[in-house]
């Protein structure tokens, strides 16, 4: 009996999501009495590996051979490692989506996604996790023996161990009917899911030449950009930045509003943000009603001063 | 090309969310529902698709009668048949496993479902039917090219897209991007009327066993009052979220 953490990385490198999995892995792990093995896909250099020994991992297996991106070859490389795990953990990314549930089918193992909270015994396990884009929390139990949990980005703290791993190659060379021909990202984006502080901006702004004092008030926040979804509708802005319910959820520590009403349709996927900044022209935005902060005023000129202040504070 | 689009049944976004008998059940009570979003942009590209490779378009969902309207909907919309699995879908697994078991009898050389349902956000189905029945699976899918028994497929990364090819029959979790938004396909008159004479199946289910159970439901705790800052006060804000707030 174990707990198996699904690894995920990215062009060879671990992000704060997988960290966080593996956390999230180590702390059920000790309500179990057990270890923490995580598994690895695609090229990942044993620096790198090394790194999870840090958040409680005690072996990571590396399949170095497999693509993420082909679910079969993936599910059965984890099935496979999986054999003697009785939770299996994973962070709730685009990939992990593709492969939890289709491991949930093969090991008939209950799966629950967009998990928020750790269980509170071993057996039964009970967890509580977003629905009704984030409307809702819902408590939900799994009824099998063996457990899948895709935990949200954004909802559990890193705890470092200061431990060691070590690393197991497996070269299993497996693939599945998917061929993966390339990729097409812009560089240096950060992730809206994983990002501590996101600045999203709305139709308020006229248009997309006014993107420029977004982008910077980002940059010197080290946050993530996005955007409502008429404007990537529009093509304002390209639509892996739309959020909401419709599009990507967002749980930040901060999160701006800017020239954006405050839908409904908005908020569900928003809401689960920490602090929520709002700044729109119209004293009646629903935003207002959602946010902790808020400046009535024109994007136009609240922005660049923002921009200052924040310089000032930093220098 | 037979394609097989699932649908699933979800309150309107616009709709507030509450719950019953004792924080345990969903409230249906005054709920408008819809298609599930993600769902009918993989209607959409089901009808372009058949329109330029010839085929069919049948829809499948698993649930009570109350989703019927729904269903009629996407027949008036053009899909050719449909069939309903009687079954409240209460767990991602038992779904899957009734739209797969239907499947296996009638297989369909393209499977397309949504990434996601906006009532639960389960996001599973769509990957365990793949398993269940041993096929391809290509998740937030916002891509779509058949050429001859090849599919070209893009689905959304971090940051971008990623390109793919695979044979079929495939399973897709489709999104927004599978088709515009502004492609997007609503009911006309003649669809309407059509739709009332087009096959509508129901199948008893048979499968019991849920691998997971909802227990209860709580609403996220509400703010308190929003803070206004003086938009000529804008360093008080920047003040606030770094002394107050901590998180600048
Ligand atoms: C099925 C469905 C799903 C949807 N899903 C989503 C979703 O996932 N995400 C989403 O965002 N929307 C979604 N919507 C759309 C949603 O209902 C709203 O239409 C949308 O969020 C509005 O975008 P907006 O706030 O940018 O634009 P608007 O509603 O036009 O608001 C613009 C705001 O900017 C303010 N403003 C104007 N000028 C300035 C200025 N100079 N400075 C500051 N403020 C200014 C205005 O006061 C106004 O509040 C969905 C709708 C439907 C029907």
């Amino acid at each position: 009996m174990s707990v198996l953490v699904y690894t995920e990385s990215w062009d060879g490198s671990f992000r704060k999501s997988t960290f966080e999995a593996a956390s999230y892995a180590s702390e059920t792990a000790k309500l179990l009495g057990t270890e923490v093995v995580a598994i690895s896909l695609g090229e990942v250099s044993n620096d790198e590996l090394t790194k999870l020994g840090n958040y409680g991992v005690s072996k990571v297996v590396s399949c170095c051979t497999i693509e993420k991106g082909d679910s079969q070859a993936a599910t059965n490389a984890i099935a496979k490692t999986a054999n003697n795990a009785s939770i299996l953990i994973f962070s709730n990314t685009n990939t992990a989506k593709m492969i939890a549930p289709r491991l949930s089918a093969k090991l008939k193992a209950g799966i629950v996604s967009n998990v928020i909270t750790l269980s509170e015994s071993a057996s039964p396990l009970k967890v509580k996790r977003q629905a009704f884009s984030s409307k809702a929390i819902e408590l939900a139990t799994v009824n099998t023996a063996t457990a899948i949990l895709a935990i949200a980005p954004n909802s559990f703290k890193l705890i470092e161990t200061g431990g060691n791993c070590t690393i197991e190659e497996d070269l299993t060379n497996e693939k599945g009917a998917i061929t993966i021909e390339g990729k097409e990202t812009a560089s240096g984006k950060i992730s809206i899911s994983e990002a501590e502080i996101v600045v999203s901006a709305g139709r308020g702004l006229k248009g997309p030449e006014n993107w420029g004092m977004i982008e910077e008030l980002a940059e010197l926040l080290g946050a993530a950009t996005a955007c409502s979804k008429p404007v990537s509708d529009i093509g304002w802005r390209p639509h892996g930045e739309h959020v909401g319910q419709t599009g990507k959820a967002v749980a930040a520590d901060l999160y701006f509003a800017i020239g954006i009403s405050g839908a409904i349709q908005h908020l569900a996927g928003i809401n689960s943000s920490k602090v929520i900044v709002a700044i729109n022209t119209d004293p009646e935005a629903p935003f207002f009603k959602a946010a902790d902060y808020g400046i009535v005023g024109d994007a136009f000129e609240v922005v660049p001063k923002l921009i200052e202040e924040i310089k000032q504070l930093r220098a | 090309m037979n394609i097989v689009v699932c649908i699933s049944s979800v309150p309107d976004t616009t709709s507030k969310i509450n719950f019953t008998e004792n924080n345990t059940k969903f409230d249906s009570n005054g709920i408008q529902f819809v298609i599930n979003p993600n769902d009918e942009f993989g209607l959409t590209k089901a009808m372009v698709l058949k329109e330029a490779l010839a085929g069919t378009v049948k829809v499948i969902t698993v649930g009570d009668a109350t989703t019927e309207p729904i269903i009629r909907k996407t027949l008036a919309i053009g899909a050719d048949s449909a069939v309903r699995i009687n079954k409240a879908a209460t767990d991602s697994y038992t779904t899957a496993l009734e739209i797969a078991n239907y499947l296996k009898e009638n297989p369909a050389d393209l499977i397309i479902a949504g990434k996601e349902s906006l009532d639960y956000n389960g996001g599973a189905v769509p990957a365990m039917i793949a398993e269940m029945l041993d096929l391809p699976f290509v998740n937030a899918c916002n891509g779509l090219e058949i050429v001859g028994t090849n599919a070209k497929i893009s689905r959304e990364i971090d940051g971008g897209k990623e390109n793919l090819s695979s044979s079929l029959p495939l399973v897709i979790g489709g999104q927004k991007g599978l088709v515009e938004e502004s492609a997007l396909r609503i009911p006309n008159m003649r669809g309407i009327m059509q739709a009332r004479s087009k096959p509508l199946e129901v199948i008893e289910a048979t499968t019991t066993e849920d691998l997971t159970t909802s227990i209860s439901f709580e609403k996220p705790a509400e703010k308190g009052a929003c803070k206004l800052v003086d938009a000529d006060n804008v360093a008080e804000l920047v003040r606030l979220l770094h002394n107050e707030a901590k998180v600048i």
